[in-house]
């Protein structure tokens, strides 16, 4: 990679957001990246749009086992203990 | 890890030893459906990927009078899960799926056509409030991410939805950093894709 400032195009920006949210970025790209996303109102409601993706996606809550199984083992677990 | 958090999982583990039920039931709730998503990658079906859990579970308890505390108790159900789903799928002839970011090289965040000459020909458009905090705008989250492929979707969920750490993602699933990264945006971009979707129904 050289360090000619060559602009980033919207189509690459989203390909970079999960680079530049992990803070993964080269220093020089990362410049790139927020000089870019100032001007350009579409990228920055994307990169927007992502954070929503990410705390909507926290709220979500992790499937969680039917009754029967899982009284199946919490039963396993009683009889672990009482070996 | 934290030395508080450290403290709280011995108590854990001890309470587990002594046969606290209600500490097993915690700990099933909180990580079954996460087990279940890892166990998926792995092997063909949904109820092999149940038996592998289960089969985790009791080999949890099998195992928690030797466990060390070496790794955190997180890690440690988890590796136990990776190996067993490993030696079920190698029993089905499975090869596994690691090589899976070989399957779509060119999945692009963004479909191509919203672009002309690399910048956006139709903007991402606002999304309205009221509509994104609806009870419905969580389900089209979970229905987005239950249709990714199986390794995107198991990333997604122990990064955004138990909210584990990169570093912990990669151990649990023996990623190399960039296919951690390269496979969470793939399954947000995927995921974004589908409530901007929901997001500009008409109503």
């Amino acid at each position: 990679m050289t360090d000619t400032v060559i602009e980033i195009s919207c189509q690459k920006l989203v390909e970079l957001v999960t680079e530049y949210l992990e803070d993964a970025l080269p220093p020089g790209e990362r410049a790139r990246f927020e000089a870019h996303i100032v001007p350009c109102d579409g990228c920055r409601n994307y990169l927007e749009q992502i954070r929503t993706t990410i705390e909507l996606t926290g709220q979500l809550t992790p499937e969680q086992l039917d009754p029967a199984a899982e009284a199946a083992l919490l039963g396993a677990f009683r009889q672990w203990h009482s070996r | 890890m934290e030395q508080s958090a450290q403290l709280e999982e011995l108590q854990l583990v001890q309470a587990l030893r002594a046969g606290d039920e209600r500490v097993f039931e915690q700990l099933v709730r909180m990580y079954q459906g996460t087990l279940l998503r890892v166990a998926q990658m792995y092997v063909s079906s949904r109820a092999v990927a149940e038996e592998v859990v289960q089969e985790t579970w009791l080999a949890v308890l099998n195992g928690i009078d030797r466990f060390e505390g070496r790794s955190s108790l997180k890690t440690w159900i988890f590796r136990i899960l990776a190996n067993r789903a490993k030696t079920r799928a190698q029993r089905e002839g499975r090869t596994i799926p690691f090589s899976a970011l070989g399957d779509g090289d060119s999945e692009p965040a963004v479909e191509p056509d919203r672009f002309d000459r690399g910048h956006w020909a139709s903007l991402p458009a606002d999304w309205p409030e009221a509509r994104l905090l609806g009870d419905e705008t969580l389900h089209v989250i979970d229905g987005a991410i239950e249709s990714l492929p199986a390794t995107q979707r198991a990333v997604i969920t122990l990064r955004d939805v138990q909210g584990w750490s990169a570093e912990e993602v990669r151990n649990a699933l023996d990623l190399s950093e960039t296919n951690q990264r390269v496979l969470l945006h793939r399954a947000r971009s995927k995921v974004r894709g589908a409530l901007e979707e929901y997001l500009a129904e008409d109503v």
